[in-house]
């Protein structure tokens, strides 16, 4: 796939833009770089255009709405044949929102939602912070089958979506489990530092040898107190199986070198399922569902995680 | 703990004094909520207890208030410092990265850092722009540089040698709490044996006065502001070698804060002035205290800020003027048992007022 | 303490105040009493306990001990707030009012007139308008305060002290930065506030001031009264004897300038475009070179161009005939210049430290961080300088803050002397100190002149720069017009010189 996609988008580079001019072009608009994350879904939204011959015009909003409502204009007046907006926050879109509808621009919202009404956009594609959540608890129940487990969970930034989202899934995947029982929580802000920082405290107040299952809401986490168990003579993955949410690459690294166990994917890959429905819509007018789930792949040791690590490792997480 | 002196003189015990016991407040609030507070063991070749964690956890924001004292003591500030430390980390972790020894990357970080402050030193003592909003430019701009050296992911690496300087330990004591006694210790020693604190405090009174008295204010301003960078950009390396990797979006943040709250703690004015480093260290120690009671409290996460603000409020509270003098007049009235109504002192009394 | 006769029952009684501070006895066993319509003095070195003594009468302070009666009534202020509600109102040297409110609502902020929930504001500008008129002032009460003079605010604040209080008014070095006419005008309204029958305490350094205005005085020294007197019966002298409690030597000695040495410092067409016009000036070892003038005629502004506080656009100084370039106060120091500012507290001291490192400060500066003074040896010079000047302090280790203002200056004298300078600049140096310390620097300047030294001194006291000058420098306007030696020099003369120099204009 990644030989194929450079030789695409050689192809691309050299062919004349007026070659493709029958092909469409699609606007897209994106909150900013403030993360890995973010990074890799403009990297495979990129990749994803130029695999399907689209023109993309990329603008980087930098974390300001304003910039994304002026990028969405210029996409509207330039006559786009669509947008893909990944909005900063909910609230205040209606207006720019009804300029591409009277425009008949089709808009197609990644990663998250807006506070708008439905028929203003042609459908969201965003993940499931809850499912991933349920996901990561139902793989922890299999795991144990029936043994006894005590955990303890490093959770996002308090009061953040994900970090309620997923505090929710978990609880609902291991529930009717009465084997296991969350016995710490605390945030870790979902930086590796306070990852490490927080589990070194967690080792302290219930002794190591007390844990059997570290619950983390993002990989980054994971990854600092992966080092704080080394540190305290334990063997992460082992003494204590570890499961996260987000499958960065340092996570399949983790998994391939048996220090962690488990990992769901928030896949970057928003536009892949938008760009499909789009093509859909414009051909012949098919009307997506108002939200299509992206897939939470779970990620074991089962899979080949360095053959993983070593695609991932230049999207720009 | 950190006054190279054979033992500190009682005036200094006496500075220090008020932290001594917040700090052991602080502590026995550890005991209360985990009674093993104290136990200490050594574990896969390291001490390993939430004493060590105290040091070694506040190991950042100790090596951060060193520079930051003597900023301060210039009536200045450095809100750059979690900023610089990004950068540090940054360049320390890409030099790895592309094959340099942990000795180069160190210097470059340190080099990196030093830059970093001359900037700030340059602003404040040539261009005389207020240190708030000096320092406010590279700490807005400065993540952003790091973000540029690092293109925006967490660099990880795992040159040994680096991770040593975060994660490591020498003789089973980890690595950071040698290196911020260490700095401690040197910096304070030479303020003290030389006659830069003098001068420093001098140009932190009244800087007027200090030039005309033949002081070159603004040599020792980028000094001070140099040194902060150093402080920061060891801090940096520390936290990146930590977590093997550069995050140039978490990495330091709001450390500044935290650097000027130990500061303050340490009894140390914003106004300038007369300062301690060893009281700005255990004032690193209080708040890492207070931090882990938190941690070891096991209250849901939301309550975490709401305690940190509470215990920092009381702490702040007790060493308030107002409540100084407070202290003072009950012990006067010890002496006095009617403040209200005063009755004529006779002569024996008056001398037990002194 | 001597019976003085009284007339009245006193309006305010205060017996047997004391107040501590750790380490301090601030007032011991002090008694006043204010007698209706009298201006009664306050007077003593600084440090003698004067302030301390108001603060107590006014509740800013709580007193240790004591008892104070308010026309026979025990009363016990705990804040300046309810002495003022009992009558006792208080005006400070820094007027205490809001300059970007307007002068009615200065007098009637916190109480103004109301209708309804506003403030009537035309009934608050005319009830103001018939207060000030009361004391001679006709101003547009709806104007800012800040538009007028030093002089104009402190009779505001004084009115609305009276109009508050009403039964003693205390004045706090009310003239210290008012000119001789604004002088006056305060008088006239403290003569007439004495008319109405209320007690007026007044505290000031200026004796010739106390005679003008005061019936009585009571003098304080070290925190216990030294006795109460009624001015027209004692003399300038028995005061400043009370005060200093000894006899102090005749003020203008007999002038005995000595012969000046070897060239020292040639400063030759030395000036700054927009601060004075070149000068040029040449002083010698053992002389003692006076800067005359009128305040604002340039007379701090060369010695600033001097020492490079200000470095100078065009001139050069030669340095026993080797030319130096001076741009900063460094370069200064580093060819044994040394000068003592005018203005103490910005320019002077480094208020929080140690008395003892202020003293050390300059010769350490010159000696630069890397070598430090042994510690013994900064203890022997800032002993030897506190013991020479003498310097009075509970210890090396107080915060120069807390000495008088006299002390200050001799401690500011330690740290230029302890460099060992060829060349000493002194800008006022006698100015906001008491008698004692006053006599004692003249008598160092004499010192120092005999011992070989060159001075500039710039001074606004005609009669001491008489005593001690060997040449002196009269400034008009930021330029010299004329050196004035020998037989020249006197008081009168120099007046003339100014005064002469006006009409040729």
């Amino acid at each position: 796939m990644t030989l194929k996609t450079t030789l695409l988008a050689s192809a691309i580079a050299l062919a004349p833009v007026a070659a493709l001019a029958a092909d469409l072009t699609i606007g897209f608009s994106q909150i900013g770089s403030e993360s890995g994350w973010r990074a890799a879904e403009t990297t495979v939204t990129k990749q994803e255009a130029e695999k399907r011959g689209i023109d993309l015009k990329f603008a980087d909003a930098q974390q300001k709405q304003e910039n994304q409502i002026k990028a969405i204009r210029s996409f509207i007046a330039q006559g786009v044949d669509a947008i893909l907006v990944a909005p900063v926050v909910a609230t205040g879109w209606d207006e720019v929102l009804e300029e591409a509808a009277d425009a008949e621009i089709p808009v197609v919202l990644l990663d998250r939602t807006v506070d708008a009404d439905e028929s203003l956009y042609l459908t969201a594609v965003t993940s499931d912070l809850v499912h991933e959540g349920k996901v990561a608890g139902e793989w922890l129940a299999n795991e144990m089958a029936g043994e006894d487990c005590r955990i303890v969970e490093l959770q996002g930034t308090t009061g953040s979506s994900p970090a309620i989202d997923r505090k929710a899934g978990f609880e609902q995947g291991i529930a009717g489990h009465d084997n296991l029982e969350i016995v710490r929580s605390q945030t870790g802000d979902f930086t590796r530092a306070q990852g490490k920082v927080v589990m070194e405290s967690f080792l302290k107040a219930e002794g190591g040898e007390n844990i059997c299952a570290l619950y983390a809401h993002n990989d980054d986490m994971a990854v600092g107190a992966i080092q704080a168990i080394k540190e305290a003579g334990l063997k992460p993955g082992e003494d204590i199986k570890i499961v996260a949410i987000d499958a960065v690459p340092d996570a399949h690294k983790a998994i391939a070198a048996g220090e962690m166990n488990a990992t769901i994917e928030l896949t970057p890959n928003m536009a892949g399922p938008a760009l499909d429905a789009l093509e859909a819509y414009l051909a012949n007018g098919t009307e997506p569902a108002k939200w299509i789930q992206t897939e939470s792949k779970l990620f074991t040791s089962a899979d080949d995680n360095m053959a993983i690590f070593n695609m991932k490792k230049d999207l720009g997480y | 703990m950190s006054t190279p002196s054979a033992g500190p003189r009682p005036s200094v015990f006496k500075r220090i004094l008020p932290q001594l016991v917040i700090l052991a407040v602080a502590l026995a609030l550890n005991v209360v909520v985990f009674p093993d507070f104290f136990h200490i063991d050594f574990r896969n070749g390291r001490l390993f207890g939430n004493l060590i964690d105290v040091l070694n956890r506040g190991a950042p924001v100790a090596l951060l208030c060193i520079g930051m004292t003597l900023v301060i003591a210039t009536k200045g500030i450095d809100l750059s410092v979690g900023a610089v430390m990004a950068i540090a980390g940054a360049v320390a972790a890409s030099m790895v990265v592309e094959g340099h020894g942990w000795g180069t990357a160190l210097l470059a970080a340190m080099a990196a850092g030093g830059l970093c402050g001359l900037w700030n030193g340059f602003l404040v003592a040539v261009l005389r722009i207020q240190p708030i909003v000096a320092t406010l430019v590279l700490m807005v701009a400065g993540r952003g540089i790091a973000q540029l050296v690092t293109e925006g992911k967490i660099l990880t690496f795992d040159n040994a040698g680096l991770i040593h300087l975060g994660a490591g330990t020498v003789a089973g004591v980890p690595t950071p709490i040698l290196i911020w006694i260490a700095l401690g210790a040197l910096v304070t020693f030479v303020v003290r044996r030389t006659a830069l604190g003098m001068l420093i405090e001098a140009i932190g009174i009244n800087e007027r006065s200090s030039r005309l008295a033949g002081i070159n204010s603004r040599v020792l301003l980028v000094c001070v502001y140099l040194v902060s960078g150093l402080c920061a950009a060891l801090a940096g390396v520390i936290v990146a070698a930590d977590i093997k990797g550069a995050d140039a979006n978490n990495a330091g943040l709001w450390l500044e804060l935290d650097a000027i709250l130990a500061v303050v703690i340490g009894g140390n004015s914003l106004l300038g002035g007369r300062f301690s480093i060893v009281a700005s260290l255990i004032g690193a120690l209080i708040i890492q205290s207070v931090n882990s009671v938190i941690l070891l409290s096991g209250l849901p996460p939301e309550f975490n800020l709401v305690i940190k603000a509470l215990l920092i409020l009381g702490i702040l509270v007790i060493q308030s003027p107002r409540i100084g003098n407070y202290v003072y007049m009950l012990r006067a009235s010890d002496i006095q048992p009617q403040p209200d109504r005063p009755k004529p002192i006779d002569h024996q009394e008056k001398e037990a007022a002194r | 303490m001597k019976d003085v006769p009284t007339p009245d029952r006193p309006v305010l009684h205060a017996r047997g105040i004391s107040k501590f501070f750790p380490g301090t006895i601030a007032l011991d066993d002090v008694s006043v009493r204010l007698m209706p319509g009298e201006v009664h003095a306050l007077l003593g070195e600084n440090g003698a306990g004067k302030s301390t003594l108001i603060k107590c009468l006014t509740g800013a302070y709580r007193r240790d001990a004591g008892v104070m009666e308010l026309d026979g009534q025990e009363v016990d202020p705990a804040s300046t707030a309810e002495s003022q509600r009992l009558g006792i109102g208080t005006v400070y040297q820094e007027v205490n009012l809001l300059p970007n409110l307007t002068v009615a609502e200065n007098l009637f902020l916190g109480r103004q007139p109301t209708r309804g929930r506003f403030i009537a504001r035309r009934r608050m500008n005319a009830m103001a308008r018939e207060v000030l008129e009361s004391y001679g002032l006709d101003i547009d009460p709806a104007e800012p305060l800040s538009g007028y003079s030093v002089a104009i605010q402190q009779v505001i604040a004084i009115a609305r002290a009276v109009d508050m209080s009403g039964k003693v008014l205390i004045l706090d070095e009310p003239t210290a930065s008012l000119d001789h006419d604004e002088v006056q005008l305060l008088f006239r309204v403290i003569r007439q506030l004495k008319a109405r029958g209320l007690a007026v305490v007044f505290i000031t350094h200026f004796l010739d001031q106390v005679f003008d205005i005061s019936d009585r005085a009571t003098v304080l020294r070290n925190g216990q009264v030294v006795g109460e007197c009624l001015l027209n019966e004692v003399t300038q002298h028995d005061v400043v004897t009370m005060m200093l409690g000894r006899q102090l030597e005749a003020r203008v000695q007999n002038r005995d300038t000595g012969r000046a040495g070897k060239t020292l410092v040639e400063i030759s067409d030395l000036g700054k475009r927009g601060m004075i016009d070149p000068f040029s000036l040449t002083i010698h070892e053992g002389e003692v070179v006076g800067l005359a003038g009128l305040l604002g005629s340039g007379r701090t502004e060369t010695a600033n161009l001097i020492f490079g506080v200000v470095p100078a656009d065009q001139g050069k100084i030669t340095l026993r005939g080797k030319a130096i370039d001076i741009t900063n106060p460094r370069d200064a120091v580093a060819h044994r210049f040394a000068l003592c500012p005018e203005d103490r507290k910005v320019d002077g001291i480094v208020g929080d430290l140690s008395v003892r490192d202020n003293i050390i400060l300059a010769l350490q500066a010159r000696q630069g961080w890397m070598r430090p003074i042994p510690r013994a040896k900064v203890e022997e010079i800032a002993q030897s300088y506190v013991r020479a000047l003498d310097i009075r302090l509970a210890s090396l280790d107080m915060p120069i803050r807390l000495l008088s203002g006299g002390n200050q200056q001799k401690a500011l004298l330690a740290r230029w002397l302890a460099t060992n300078p060829d060349f000493l600049i002194l800008d006022e140096p006698t100015r906001g100190i008491d008698v004692g310390a006053h006599a004692e620097i003249i008598a160092l300047i004499e010192q120092l002149r005999a011992d070989g030294m060159a001075l500039l001194v710039a001074s606004s006291e005609l009669e001491e720069l008489v005593a001690y000058s060997t040449r002196v420098i009269v400034l008009r306007d930021r330029q010299q017009v004329r050196e004035l030696t020998g037989d020249d020099i006197s008081p009168a003369t120099i007046i003339d010189v100014i005064a002469t120099e006006e009409a040729a204009r």
